[in-house]
């Protein structure tokens, strides 16, 4: 069986993966010390290491909006329902049994009709959810300046902003997992350092 | 040889010794040059040997003509606060509380802390202006005291004080003490805001004797060796109305910053006062944020009767009367020497470096007087309540030493009792150990009805908490109140980050997390199962 190379991640895309994973990691890390599940920087020193990581991630989204608007890129997001009924076999049963990838990458369509939906599921839902949360409760203080303190209260806020956490923490496990379920369990891997990836011929 | 060389070295030491105290006393004499414009040593009119304070103070009224008119006017004079917002009228006067219970029959020996001279039952004169207490507040020689039982005077002969005791007091000397008038200072006020509730730091916890010379550590604005400020540099007087009171606290100051030229109606003694409602830096916002809802003192008074001197927590008179079995009565210390024990009072517990408790105040305070109905039934009798609630707009978390005790109250009428202790005559409770005669005598003192039975019933009072502030970096850490067992535990109505959660959410994420990494692995090991078996 013929391996084919072909460059799917561009050098800012890399980039920006990386380094957006590192900072949700360390947003999860601080916030849910924050949260007080346990203690590893001090509250203190976590909810400023917090608001630092979130102001670095928006930065980085500003970027990658940018990026993705001018290189048309953000097409790869566009849900589709083809094959995602053959994508979730192949998860149940054919990657057990080394049955084909129903799905062929190309520098068009890098990513699986599941992968397009789990992403735009995280963009259009937990994005928002974490973001919002996120913004009213780092402006907390600023609430009556803002006209917005009839009608939130700090206890929501901090509802929706865990409730955002979770969704993130489950979908960082799933996606570390589905990273693996490559033409090898490291290619995909490789692909996100590298930009190369080893399609199956 | 070697012995010369000794005294030599012995005298060099006592020289640079000598030395260095000179310097040290010019310097003092220096200081008071300079910050006052009148040396009342070179008076005339304090030129003699005065017999009483009286006659002092009509020395002192020859030229401060208006002085004791304003003192008249305060409650340092009339120990009587008409609360505007309850119309409870309150005042040392009328309240009772769980120390050493009330001033009723009491007055020669609680009026030691009065600032006037004679106080010893109604008939007190009131308008009497040489009766005005000068020296005690403008004392700057630290020998001028006014000893319980002689109704506010300081002793003019020598004297056997308390009769009995065999405790010998030297007189003052009043001629030295009025020619070295001066400003008030910490030491005087510290006189009796030091001691009050029967000795040093015994009532308020964040004001004892170790206020006198404070270090940075203890007090950062009173720091005698820093900022060094007294008692009025916060509670700026006008004429002689000393700003900050007890009974009508500033709980959130909505009248910011304070500044030369501005007219403001507001309390001089709040933190705001001087530090603005938004007081730390842009770096720290978010503590700024903390300021909508925390008052100052909560984060930066970690903890009082920090200075060395405990503070008392418990007084349980329900057990005082216990004598030896000479029949004598008993004092028990502790290894630090507190008093632990005493017949004439009961059981005691002190505390150091206590933590305060916390609670919303919106600075209304409600006594419970001697026409205020108790009940045992109900739990602990309030002494004070502290109003307050987090919707209220104008509360504020706030610090307060709650101080418990257990104290004489009539079962019958349901009322406090207001007993009569200190005397040395055959009613007052701490010589004749009887509480009955002692309350029958207190009660009809302060004209109340007593119906002839007593019981003990559990109370509570509760003290603001605003002096002895740490510096910035001994202040509160976050998580002193963000976990779920700190500080603010008790405290409703918001949300605190690290404190609350919603557990239900925290089980379904958590839950849903640990599912996700529990399918992950299962499916992984799956994967590599079926690989294993289908490369072979």
């Amino acid at each position: 069986m013929a391996a084919e190379r072909i460059y799917i991640f561009r050098r800012f895309e890399r980039f920006w993966h990386w380094a957006q994973a590192a900072t949700i990691i360390f947003l999860l890390l601080t916030g849910f010390e924050v949260h007080g599940a346990y203690k590893l920087f001090g509250f203190g020193t976590a909810v400023n290491l917090h608001t630092i990581a979130a102001w670095t991630l928006i930065t980085l989204w500003v970027f990658a909006v940018f990026w993705h608007l001018t290189t048309g890129e953000w097409k790869q997001y566009v849900p589709t329902l083809e094959k995602v009924g053959a994508m979730f076999n192949y998860y149940l049963t054919g990657i057990f049994t080394r049955a084909p990838h129903p799905f062929r990458q190309t520098t068009l369509r890098k990513h699986n009709p599941l992968q397009r939906l789990a992403y735009l599921f995280f963009w259009l839902v937990i994005s928002p959810v974490i973001w919002f949360s996120g913004w009213f409760y780092l402006f907390y203080g600023q609430w009556a300046e803002l006209g917005v303190a009839g009608y939130l209260s700090l206890e929501w806020v901090s509802f929706f902003h865990v409730l955002g956490a979770y969704m993130i923490l489950i979908f960082f496990i799933a996606h570390v997992y589905l990273a693996t379920t490559g033409h090898t369990p490291t290619s995909h891997i490789k692909a996100m350092i590298t930009g190369w990836e080893e399609v199956e011929d | 040889m070697n012995n010369r060389r000794g005294c030599r070295f012995g005298a060099t030491i006592i020289g640079i010794w000598l030395t260095v105290l000179g310097l040290l006393f010019s310097g003092a004499a220096l200081a008071v040059s300079k910050t006052t414009t009148a040396d009342h040593s070179k008076f005339k009119e304090l030129q003699k040997t005065f017999a009483s304070g009286p006659e002092v103070t009509k020395a002192c009224l020859a030229c401060h003509t208006e002085a004791a008119k304003q003192v008249h006017r305060t409650k340092h004079w009339t120990w009587e606060f008409l609360n505007p917002d309850s119309s409870q009228r309150l005042g040392k006067k009328n309240v009772i509380n769980n120390f050493c219970i009330s001033v009723a029959s009491n007055y020669a020996f609680c009026t030691a802390c009065h600032v006037g001279y004679g106080w010893k039952d109604d008939n007190f004169d009131f308008k009497s202006e040489a009766n005005v207490d000068c020296l005690v507040c403008h004392d700057t020689t630290g020998k001028y005291r006014k000893l319980p039982g002689l109704a506010g005077h300081p002793a003019y002969k020598e004297m056997e004080l308390p009769p009995g005791s065999g405790k010998i007091v030297k007189p003052v000397d009043l001629t030295q003490v009025a020619q070295k008038i001066g400003k008030t200072s910490r030491d005087t006020c510290g006189g009796c805001h030091f001691f009050s509730g029967g000795g040093d730091g015994v009532k308020h916890g964040d004001l004892d004797s170790s206020l006198t010379v404070p270090d940075h550590e203890l007090d950062v604005h009173m720091d005698a060796a820093g900022l060094d400020f007294t008692c009025g540099t916060c509670h700026l007087t006008s004429a002689h109305d000393i700003p900050g009171s007890r009974y009508v606290p500033t709980a959130k100051d909505t009248e910011g910053r304070h500044l030369r030229g501005k007219v403001s109606k507001g309390n001089p003694a709040t933190c705001v006062a001087c530090h603005s409602d938004r007081p730390h830096s842009l770096k720290e916002a978010r503590l700024n944020d903390h300021a909508r809802k925390v008052a100052c003192q909560t984060c930066h008074i970690p903890t009082i009767a920090r200075g060395g001197v405990a503070t008392k927590m418990i007084w349980d008179w329900s057990t005082s009367g216990k004598m030896d079995e000479k029949g004598k009565p008993i004092v028990k210390k502790d290894e630090k020497g507190h008093v632990i024990y005493d017949s004439k009072k009961g059981d005691f517990v002190l505390g150091e470096n206590v933590e305060p408790e916390y609670q919303w105040f919106n600075g209304k305070v409600r006594f419970t007087l001697i026409t205020d109905k108790v009940d045992k039934s109900a739990g602990v009798t309030p002494i004070n309540r502290f109003d307050g609630s987090p919707d209220d707009g104008k509360s504020l978390i706030w610090p307060v030493k709650v101080f418990r005790g257990k104290q004489p109250f009539d079962p019958v009428n349901n009322t406090l009792v207001k007993p009569h202790t200190a005397g040395q005559d055959t009613t007052a409770y701490w010589t004749n150990f009887g509480w009955d005669k002692a309350i029958t005598v207190g009660m009809a003192s302060a004209k109340a009805p007593y119906s002839g039975k007593y019981d003990f019933i559990e109370t509570e009072m509760r003290w603001p908490i605003t002096h002895m502030v740490a510096p910035k970096d001994k202040a509160l850490a976050c998580i002193e109140c963000h976990r779920a067992d700190g500080r603010l535990k008790n405290i409703a109505g918001i949300y605190m980050p690290g404190r609350d959660s919603h557990g239900w959410l925290d089980l379904l994420g958590g839950g849903a997390a640990f599912f996700a990494l529990l399918g992950v692995i299962g499916h992984g090991s799956l994967r590599i199962f079926s690989n294993r078996k289908g490369g072979k």
